[in-house]
C-alpha cells in the first residue's frame, strides 16, 4: 500500500452499528482501531438520556439499559429513514415508546407518560425548540445515532489531542435512499463532515487487503446485529469493482435474540406465572441473559440461559443442537439473498475465489456452514468481524484524503429508481446494481393547458408497481410559465451519487436554464429539520461547556472553603489581625453568595479573592509546621 | 455535444482534452460515451480494450480523487463519473450499445414496438400459446413441445445476434440509416424472442 501523508486533518472512519460502533484511522502502519476513555475500541450503540437531558452513551448506558430502560435507546440503525409501518414487528420487543405524529420521521419517546396517560402526550413539533425540564422528551432516529458519533469524534479527538470533524461512515450495502440519508444527517447532527457513505461489505473488503492477489472475484458475507448484506467484488490492480449486492437491512442478530427472548419468556411465564413481557427491566435482563447465553453458545456445545430477579430463579440449559433448529430459519433467510448476488454479479459459485465472513453473527458455527455450503470454500475469518468494517472505513478516509492513491472502489446501488407513471406503475430509471455514480435523464411535460407544476414520485424496489415499493420523496417543479399542454419540456437528471444518495435537477429545455425542484422526503428530515437539529446541538455543546466550567469552579470552591475551615482551627489562624480575620469571613460568605449561581467567572473570581486574603494564613501555617518540624529535630 | 475550448480556470486553450494541460485542472466531461472513452464511434468493440479504458478513467475522474479540490472540479468529477459510468454499462453489452447509438441518431426505440408480432413467428406464437394453454391448466403433455419450443428460441436468438454482428460491421463500414433501421429490426425481433423464451422458461 503507497502511504503519503501529506495532509495534516486526520480523517476518520466510522462503524455505525446497531449493536456496537467504532472509529478508526489509517497510520503508517495500517488502520487502527481508536479506543474510548474506558480503553474499549467498541461502544456499544446506546444511549441513555435522563430527565435532566444529561445523554449517556456506550458501557454506561448499557448499565442503564437495566436501570432505567424506559430512557436507554439500543439497535436505534433499526429505526434509522424508517417510517411507522415498518417496524411494527420491532415495537412489540423495543421498551421505547414511539410518540404520535410518527409517519414519516419517527419519533422516540423517552421517560415515564405524563399523567393522563397517552391522552395529553407532549408532542414536539420539529420545528420548535425541544422543550427544557423533565418531561418526557422525543428523539428522531438521526438525533440518537448524532449522540453515539459525537461519542466517537470525541474519543477520536482526545486520542489525537486535536479537534476532528471529517469522517467517513458505513452503511449496510443494502440500506435504501432514506436510511442513507438518515445516517447522513446524523452525522451533520454530531458535527462530523461526512465526506462519504460507504457500504459495509466494500470496507470489510477494503480492510481485509485482499488486493495482495491481484486479480479475482470475492464475496462479502456481512451479518450483524440488525442488517445482514452480501456484495460480490471484482479485484482488478487496486480497483474494488462491487459487481452485485443484495441483502435483508432487517435481519440480524437481534433477530436471534428476539426468539431466544420469546422461548425464555413464555417458560418464565410458566413457571413463575409472571408475564415479564410488560416488566421493561424484567424483559432487559432476560434480555442479557439469552444474548450472553447466545455468544457462549459459539464456544461451547451447550450453556445456559439464567435470570435471578425479584428473588425468583429462573434457568434452562439449552444445546447448540436446539440452538442449530431454532436460528436455521434466520441462517436460510441469508441464502436467497446470495443465490440472487451471485446471478446479478453474472458468476458461478466456483468463480469466486474467496469469501470474507464480517458481523458479530458470522461467530455462529452454523452460519459459517452454512456459508461454506453455498460457497463451497472456507470463509475467511483471520480478522475480528466487529472490527474490519470500521478499519476498512479508515482506509477509504484516506483515500478521500488523499494519503491513499492506489485504490478505489467502485461501489453499486442496491437497488432499482423509477418514478410512477400512469396506472400506479413504476418506469425503472437507474437498474439495480448499476456502479455509481449513475444517472438518468427524463422529459416532463404538462398535460392540461396552462398547468403550473409537475409532481415527480419516486420510488426504490424491484416491483412493478408503485404500492409495492418504498416511496423516496416527491419532487415538485413548480413556476412552469403557464402554457398549452404538452408545449413545456423540463428535462430531469436523476443522479445517485457516490453515498448512494439520490440528487435531482431540473433544467427547462426551452430557456436552457435550470429549474427548481421542491423536495418532499418520504421518509426522513427536511434540510430545514436537520439544520435546526445542528442548531440545537450547538447550543446543547456549548451548555454542557459551559456547565462543565461551573462544575470545575465550584469543585475548585469547595477545595479552597474545607482548606480554610480546617485552618480556622490552626495556630495561625489566631495569629492573624481581627482585620485579616474579618477579611477572610468576608470572602468566604462572598464566595457562598456566588457558588450556586451559573456564572463561573463570579465563582473563580471569589475563588481568587479567598485564596488571596487567606495568603498570610497560608504562610503563617508554613512558618509553623517547620518551627513545629525544627523544635522536633536535634541539631 | 460541444468539446470546451479553453480551461475554466486558467484561460488557456485545452483542446477538447478532458485535464487542462497548463493547469491540470478537470474541465467539464463531454456527454457523448464514445467521446467520453476516447473511442471511435463504432458498434462493434473490444470489450477488453473497452474495460482497460473504463478502469483507466475511473482512476482518475472518480469524486474519491477530487475531495480536496474546488468545487467545480468536483462537480464536473462527479458528472463525468456518472457519465463515464453509464457509457460503460451501455456500451460493454452489444444490444445496449445499438439502442445507445440508434437513439442518438433519433431512432424511436421505445418498449411496445416489441409487443408487433413479426409476421415470419406468427405461427411459432400462436402454437406456443396453446401449449403454454395447456400447461397451465394441468396438462403435461405439452411438455416436450415447450422444450422444443424452447431449444427452437435459443438458436433463433443465437441467430439474431450473429445477424447483429453482420450488420455492425456493415455499419461500421458505411454508416448510414438504412443499416440502422435494420439494425432496430433485428432488436425488435430479439427482444420479441428473448420475451417468449422467458415465457416458456417461467
Amino acid at each position: 500500500m503507497n502511504i503519503d501523508f501529506g495532509t495534516t486533518e486526520k480523517v476518520i472512519g466510522i462503524d455505525l452499528g446497531t449493536t456496537n460502533s467504532l472509529a478508526a484511522f489509517l497510520d503508517l502502519t495500517g488502520p487502527k482501531i481508536i479506543p474510548g476513555a474506558d480503553g474499549d475500541k467498541l461502544v456499544p450503540s446506546v444511549v441513555s438520556i435522563n430527565p435532566t437531558g444529561e445523554v449517556v452513551v456506550g458501557n454506561a448506558a448499557r448499565e442503564l439499559l437495566i436501570t432505567q430502560p424506559d430512557r436507554t435507546v439500543y439497535s436505534v440503525k433499526r429505526l434509522m429513514g424508517r417510517g411507522l409501518d415498518d417496524i411494527q414487528e420491532e415495537l412489540k420487543l423495543f421498551p421505547f415508546r414511539i410518540a404520535p405524529g410518527s409517519e414519516s420521521v419517527l419519533q422516540l419517546q423517552l421517560g415515564p407518560l405524563p399523567d393522563g396517560r397517552g391522552s395529553e402526550t407532549h408532542l414536539r413539533r420539529l420545528t420548535e425548540p425541544r422543550p427544557s425540564g423533565s418531561g418526557p422528551a422525543t428523539y428522531t432516529p438521526p438525533e440518537i445515532s448524532a449522540f453515539i458519533l459525537r461519542q466517537l469524534k470525541q474519543n477520536a479527538e482526545a486520542y489525537f489531542g486535536e479537534p476532528v470533524s471529517k469522517a467517513v461512515i458505513t452503511v449496510p450495502a443494502y440500506f435504501n435512499d432514506a436510511q442513507r440519508q438518515a445516517t447522513k444527517d446524523a452525522g451533520r447532527i454530531a458535527g462530523l463532515e461526512v465526506l462519504r457513505l460507504v457500504n459495509e461489505p466494500t470496507a470489510a473488503s477494503l480492510a481485509y487487503g485482499l488486493d495482495k492477489r491481484e486479480n479475482g472475484t470475492i464475496a462479502v458475507y456481512d451479518l450483524g446485529g440488525g442488517t445482514f448484506d452480501i456484495s460480490i467484488l471484482k479485484l482488478h490492480d487496486g480497483i474494488f469493482e462491487v459487481l452485485a449486492t443484495n441483502g435483508d437491512t432487517h435481519l440480524g442478530g437481534d433477530d436471534i435474540d428476539n426468539l431466544l427472548l420469546r422461548i425464555a419468556l413464555e417458560d418464565v411465564q410458566s413457571e413463575w406465572g409472571d408475564d415479564l413481557s410488560a416488566d421493561s427491566e424484567g424483559i432487559q435482563r432476560l434480555r442479557r441473559a439469552v444474548i450472553q447465553a447466545k455468544e457462549r453458545l459459539s464456544f461451547v456445545p451447550f450453556t445456559d440461559i439464567s435470570l435471578e430477579y425479584r428473588g425468583k430463579k429462573y434457568q434452562r440449559e439449552i444445546q447448540r443442537d436446539l440452538f442449530d433448529k431454532l436460528i436455521a430459519p434466520i441462517v436460510d433467510r441469508t441464502l436467497g439473498p446470495c443465490r440472487d448476488c451471485i446471478k446479478d454479479a453474472g458468476v458461478t459459485p466456483e468463480q469466486i475465489d474467496e469469501v470474507v465472513m464480517v458481523g458479530g453473527s458470522t461467530r455462529i458455527p452454523l452460519v459459517r456452514t452454512a456459508v461454506e455450503n453455498l460457497f463451497r470454500s472456507k470463509p475467511h475469518t483471520e480478522l475480528n468481524p466487529d472490527e474490519v468494517v470500521a478499519l476498512g472505513a479508515a482506509v477509504q478516509a484516506a483515500i478521500l484524503s488523499g494519503d491513499v492513491q492506489d485504490k478505489l472502489l467502485l461501489d453499486v446501488t442496491p437497488l432499482s429508481l423509477g418514478i410512477e407513471t400512469m396506472g400506479g406503475v413504476v418506469s425503472k430509471l437507474i437498474h439495480r446494481n448499476s456502479t455509481i455514480p449513475a444517472s438518468a435523464s427524463e422529459s416532463f411535460t404538462t398535460g392540461v393547458d396552462g398547468q403550473r407544476n409537475v409532481l415527480i414520485h419516486v420510488v426504490q424496489g424491484e416491483r412493478e408497481l408503485v404500492k409495492d415499493n418504498r416511496s423516496l420523496a416527491r419532487f415538485d417543479l413548480k413556476d412552469i410559465d403557464p402554457m398549452p399542454a404538452g408545449m413545456a419540456r423540463i428535462e430531469v437528471r436523476f443522479l445517485i451519487d457516490a453515498n448512494g444518495i439520490l440528487n435531482v435537477t431540473a433544467r427547462d429545455l426551452r430557456t436552457g436554464k435550470e429549474h427548481s425542484v421542491d423536495v418532499k422526503p418520504s421518509y426522513g428530515l427536511t434540510d430545514e429539520q436537520v439544520e435546526k437539529m445542528i442548531q440545537e446541538s450547538f447550543e446543547k455543546a456549548e451548555q454542557d461547556f459551559q456547565d462543565r466550567q461551573v462544575r470545575e469552579a465550584r469543585v475548585e470552591a469547595d477545595t479552597i472553603l474545607a482548606a480554610v475551615e480546617k485552618a480556622r482551627r490552626h495556630d495561625a489562624y489566631f495569629e492573624l489581625s481581627d482585620e485579616e480575620r474579618a477579611a477572610i469571613d468576608r470572602a468566604i460568605n462572598e464566595l457562598l453568595l456566588v457558588y450556586h449561581s451559573d456564572d463561573h467567572h463570579l465563582i473563580l473570581n471569589k475563588n481568587e479573592q479567598l485564596n488571596q486574603v487567606t495568603m498570610k494564613l497560608a504562610e503563617n501555617m508554613m512558618n509553623t509546621a517547620v518551627r513545629g518540624a525544627l523544635k522536633g529535630t536535634k541539631i | 455535444m460541444s468539446a470546451n475550448r479553453t480551461c475554466w480556470n486558467c484561460g488557456q486553450s485545452i483542446d477538447g482534452s478532458l485535464f487542462c494541460p497548463h493547469c491540470k485542472s478537470l474541465q467539464r466531461p463531454p456527454s457523448d460515451y464514445f467521446t467520453l472513452l476516447g473511442l471511435d464511434r463504432k458498434l462493434k468493440l473490444n470489450t477488453a480494450d473497452l474495460q482497460q479504458r473504463f478502469y483507466e478513467l475511473s482512476r482518475q475522474l472518480h469524486p474519491d480523487r477530487f475531495m480536496r479540490k474546488p468545487e467545480a472540479e468536483r462537480e464536473y468529477s462527479l458528472d463525468a463519473s456518472s457519465i463515464l459510468n453509464d457509457a460503460y454499462r451501455a456500451l460493454k453489452d452489444p444490444v445496449k450499445r445499438a439502442q445507445y447509438v440508434l437513439s442518438q441518431e433519433g431512432f424511436e426505440i421505445g418498449e411496445q414496438r416489441s409487443k408487433d408480432v413479426p409476421p415470419e413467428l406468427l405461427e411459432e406464437v400462436f402454437e406456443l400459446n396453446m401449449a403454454l394453454e395447456e400447461m397451465r391448466s394441468g396438462d403435461d403433455s405439452a411438455r416436450p413441445q415447450l422444450e422444443s419450443a424452447k431449444n427452437n428460441f435459443t438458436n433463433m436468438l443465437a441467430e439474431a445476434d450473429h445477424q447483429l454482428e453482420t450488420q455492425f460491421a456493415n455499419y461500421d463500414e458505411s454508416p448510414n440509416r438504412e443499416t440502422l433501421t435494420k439494425i432496430r429490426g433485428t432488436l425488435n425481433r430479439r427482444k420479441y424472442i428473448q420475451n417468449l423464451l422467458d415465457e416458456v422458461l417461467q
